[in-house]
């Protein structure tokens, strides 16, 4: 009376899994506005020095006397700034663009550095097993309790005092690249692991092992290919979050500088004119940051739905 | 007048790429205290026929046609708060698993109190007498501890004990148990249905037994059907359907029962597997694993008819009967 | 039980270790006590003898145990700026960061769970469907962006709500004042504990509700309405009892983040808080005083991390049984 399961070959069930994707794209507009804004404003941001009419970086270029212009479309504007001036009198279009192309950078390499750190810990942690694993584990869960942006703050704080804040200032987009890539690695060990676990148990690995394949192979080629949906939907919440940690922290004056200014310090600036009534300083890159982190969370949310097997089972 | 006629169930399933039909025009009786045996592989239907009858199929399924008599009363239009009495007081379920249909975070009295107390006016001391009493019927021992425990605090058979305690708290005239020991011990199960045949004989309770072991539903019931993909292939008293099986699935069925194989020969299995609902073939659903499969089977499902001492649907019935026969008493 | 106890506070005792051991390493490397202590007009041979009495050339461990002993006793060094001990300084402050703390937990708390066990339980209705678009959003803007908006909005615009500062408070004992007891103590706590709760309400709207949705699937629930209870029973009983559960163990790591996140609203309503003064302390390159904060809020977090693991442990009747096992 048993049934014979046929248990369907991984390429296939890829090659499924891709073509939903693609279906479930084209059918849900939040997804497809999302992504059109997405690459909008990574377009923008990557072609700054293109398309800002100013230099923000370039001291020549900025005028004092130009500070605190409200936008075009308000009366007393200057033609030449689109959305008014900040304080130091910087083209606050060109200062977005090149503050939205610093906050994307750092949010993605910080990302990208999560990634690397907590997935080879996640690896080894799953493969080896044992104590390493759980010595690990229990790591990942003390990191975690304690929050990135307690962790970046007091990290920065320390540093900057450490260096001083010139030395600090020019060195601060890799300080924030590492202390938010650093305190986050957990997410991904935990997932990665999960699957290594899950995977581990499985007959191939079992023959790739038996074939003679030394462990780095067939966690590369054969168990990580597997966990690969997971840590896409983890790495678009990342991203995000990444963006507005960076924010945060430009924001409190632990990050970028003021002269070379990220959406975060952009905001941070331009809070302090927000009761003389110079409101766009703080509310239109505070408009674009929200909307890019936005746009990463839609994203995000919509390929968790795709992906997750738990909710197509209903 | 029967305690529960059921005509022409059909349910669905509404899918992205349209409705999958997971019953199809299934119909039967159930006379008081009559016990009924549905058989049949997983997915065939019967779990969702078990929960038509409740009137608690979840989505995306729903009842696309047919009617469910209960007592002379029709439940498949009954408004939610009428349908709310009837569940678990005049007709109760018990479920595959033990292990997970007791809700973990509260105690075994709570979850017998709240029973009663949704069907009866009672105190709460005179719900723990009730709860008590129905726990020694089932022979759970020292019963009043018991409601102070935790389900995960008792064995798997000691749950399927209580949820059958909890079945009978408010004297049902139905029970409907599916899969009632699948997921326990083997040395576990004879006792529990035992328990559920010993206790439906002695207070004449009606009982539907959904299970996919023939040898189970030999030893329980009056009444068997069996299912295939949706459909009710076989229907009639449990003694003929054993004994001189008319189709060809159930012959099959029976066949690859370990008793019925000498020791050391491999178990008779029937070839292939059961069609997914998505893609039931367009005459008889059995024709493709069906070695007496002909055109007619291929073009027109077969109705279901009456055929020696039991129902039948089969258009090769008569063909097959006589020399089926003789294999059998062989 | 206890052995599960034992074993939670022993960890805590290890990360507090490691955490004293890094506010070390801060002090050790950070600003120099001999320069705030004379200044620089001291001859070489006096600040050679002055670092041998204050212990500065001893060995590295006999430096840290120093530290650690001291620390132990509650003395975390002098502030600099403050000419006072460090931990008193702090200890001042912790009572307004608490009571913003208590504000936003109670906006949460309040909030959530209503909204959380409707988006479950009615996933399709279009009330549904709006919270859960406003807390996608809501997760998508910063915490000081929100607290600059209800800024421009509420005080820049309609002048309801004051922008910055406690406001008058009314003294309780010892350090703590509370913002709570009066009309004015609470239009001043309203904005910032709102902003505070703006970044972890949708957070557990969508965990409540996510959580929910999964135990309204479960064979329990099934059952329970196979035995005919009453809806309302179903979800507030069956349903919401199992959905807590794991929300208390993240809800616990979010009160510690909460912490992190008190600079950022202390920052834009200039409250009076610890995270405040942490701010300015690092400004002022006042070291004792950075060092004091990292281990007081070290020990917030663990202290809240520790006591969430054993509520978990007393709520879950199942994990009560197999720690006990353990």
């Amino acid at each position: 009376m048993s049934i014979l399961n046929t248990i369907p070959e991984p390429s296939r069930w890829s090659r499924i899994k891709k073509s939903k994707i693609g279906y479930s794209f084209r059918s849900n507009p939040v997804a497809v506005v999302s992504m059109c804004i997405f690459v909008c404003i990574t377009i923008m941001a990557l072609l700054a020095p293109l398309i800002a009419p100013f230099d923000p970086y370039d001291p020549a270029q900025i005028d004092i006397m130009n500070s605190e212009y409200p936008p075009v479309w308000i009366d007393g504007a200057d033609p030449q700034f689109l959305f008014g001036t900040d304080d130091q009198g910087r083209d606050l279009w060109s200062t977005i663009l090149y503050g939205t192309r610093l906050s994307l950078m750092i949010g993605l390499c910080a990302v990208t550095l999560q990634a690397v750190i907590g997935i080879s810990i996640g690896l080894i942690s799953g493969y080896v097993g044992g104590r390493l694993d759980s010595l690990l584990m229990r790591l990942a869960d003390i990191q975690l309790s304690f929050s990135t942006l307690m962790v970046a703050i007091i990290f920065l704080a320390v540093a900057q005092a450490m260096f001083g804040s010139e030395l600090f200032s020019r060195y601060a987009i890799y300080f924030l690249i590492a202390v938010i890539g650093v305190s986050e690695w957990p997410q991904y060990a935990r997932t990665v692991r999960a699957t290594v676990l899950a995977e581990k148990k499985k007959e191939y690995v079992d023959s790739a092992r038996v074939l003679g394949f030394g462990p780095l192979r067939i966690m590369v080629r054969h168990i990580l290919p597997n966990s690969l949906s997971p840590i896409f939907v983890i790495s678009t919440v990342q991203v995000a979050n990444a963006i507005i940690s960076e924010a945060s922290l430009s924001f409190l004056g632990l990050g970028m500088p003021p002269s070379q200014p990220s959406l975060g310090s952009l905001i941070s600036s331009g809070f302090d004119y927000i009761f003389s009534g110079s409101w766009w300083i703080t509310a239109i890159p505070g408009v674009v940051l929200v909307v890019l982190v936005l746009v990463i969370n839609l994203l995000g949310d919509w390929l968790r739905d795709v992906l997750n097997p738990k909710l197509h089972k209903g | 007048m029967s305690l529960l006629s059921v005509r022409d169930l059909t349910v669905k399933f509404a899918m992205r790429d349209g409705n999958v039909t997971a019953l199809n025009q299934v119909s039967f009786d159930l006379a008081r205290g009559e016990r009924l045996g549905i058989v049949g592989e997983s997915g065939a239907g019967k779990s969702i026929t078990g929960f038509s009858l409740m009137n608690l199929l979840s989505s995306p399924g729903y009842i696309a046609d047919g009617t469910i008599q209960f007592q002379g009363q029709d439940i498949v239009n009954l408004p939610d708060a009428k349908m709310r009495n009837i569940r678990g007081n005049r007709m109760a379920m018990i479920f595959q698993d033990p292990m997970v249909t007791l809700n973990p975070v509260l105690t075994i009295g709570q979850q017998m109190v709240e029973t009663l107390k949704a069907h009866r006016r009672l105190s709460k001391a005179e719900a723990e007498q009730i709860a008590i009493m129905k726990l020694r019927q089932v022979y759970i021992p020292s019963p009043e501890e018991r409601l102070m425990q935790y389900p995960h605090e008792l064995s798997g058979g000691m749950r399927q004990r209580i949820v059958i305690a909890i079945v009978l708290l408010l004297d049902p005239e139905l029970i409907i148990a599916d899969e009632p020991t699948t997921a326990l011990d083997v040395t576990i199960q004879a006792d529990i249905m035992e328990l559920l045949l010993e206790l439906c004989q002695s207070a004449k309770v009606g009982l539907i037994l959904i299970t996919h072991d023939l040898g189970v539903v030999s030893q329980m019931t009056d009444r068997t059907l069996v299912m295939y993909a949706g459909r009710i292939i076989e229907a009639g008293s449990t003694r003929e359907i054993i004994n001189d099986p008319q189709h060809p699935y159930t012959q099959g069925l029976i066949n690859a029962l370990p008793q019925q194989t000498a020791p050391g020969q491999r178990l008779k299995q029937i070839p292939g597997s059961m069609p997914s609902l998505t893609a039931v073939p367009k005459g008889c659903p059995f024709e493709p694993r069906c070695a007496f499969a002909t055109d007619v089977c291929r073009s027109t499902p077969p109705e279901i008819v009456r055929h020696a001492h039991v129902e039948v649907a089969c258009h090769e019935v008569n063909r097959l009967h006589a020399p089926q026969q003789e294999g059998q008493s062989a | 039980m206890l052995a599960y106890l034992v074993k939670r506070i022993f960890q805590a005792i290890g990360v507090m270790f490691v955490i004293s051991l890094i506010g070390f390493a801060i002090q050790d490397n950070l600003g120099d006590p001999l320069r705030e202590l004379v200044g620089q007009s001291v001859t070489e041979e006096v600040r050679q003898e002055l670092r041998e009495e204050l212990g500065l050339n001893d060995s590295f461990t006999k430096q840290y145990t120093r530290f650690l002993g001291n620390a132990l006793h509650g003395d975390l060094g002098t502030s600099y700026f403050f000419k006072e001990p460090a931990l008193d300084v702090i200890l001042k402050k912790l009572p307004a960061t608490l009571e913003l703390v208590f504000g936003a937990t109670l906006i949460i708390v309040c909030l959530s769970v209503p909204l959380g066990v409707m988006t479950a339980i009615r996933p399709n209705a279009i009330l549904s469907k709006f919270i859960m678009g406003a807390s996608i959003i809501g997760i998508s803007i910063p915490v000081f962006l929100t607290a600059i908006l209800m800024i421009y909005v509420f005080s820049v615009g309609y002048g309801w709500l004051p922008s910055f500062g406690r406001g008058d408070v009314v003294h309780v004992f010892g350090d703590w004042d509370t913002n709570f007891a009066n009309v004015d103590g609470l239009r001043h706590i309203i904005m910032p504990s709102f902003a505070l709760a703006s970044i972890m309400l949708p957070l557990f709207v969508r965990l409540i509700r996510a959580e929910m949705m999964e135990v309204l699937q479960s064979e329990y629930v099934k059952y329970a309405r196979a035995k005919g209870i009453r809806p309302w029973r179903i979800y507030f009983v069956h349903a919401l009892k199992n959905t807590l559960l794991p929300v208390i163990t993240v809800g616990g790591v979010q009160i510690g983040t909460m912490v992190a996140y008190t600079i950022l609203t202390e920052t834009v309503f200039q409250w009076p808080g610890m995270g405040f003064m942490f701010l300015e302390a690092v400004n002022r390159v006042d070291t004792p005083l950075i060092v004091a904060y990292l281990i007081v809020v070290g020990f917030i977090f663990v202290v809240t991390n520790t006591v969430v693991d054993l509520i978990y442990g007393l709520v879950n009747p199942t994990v009560k049984l197999a720690r006990l096992g353990a």
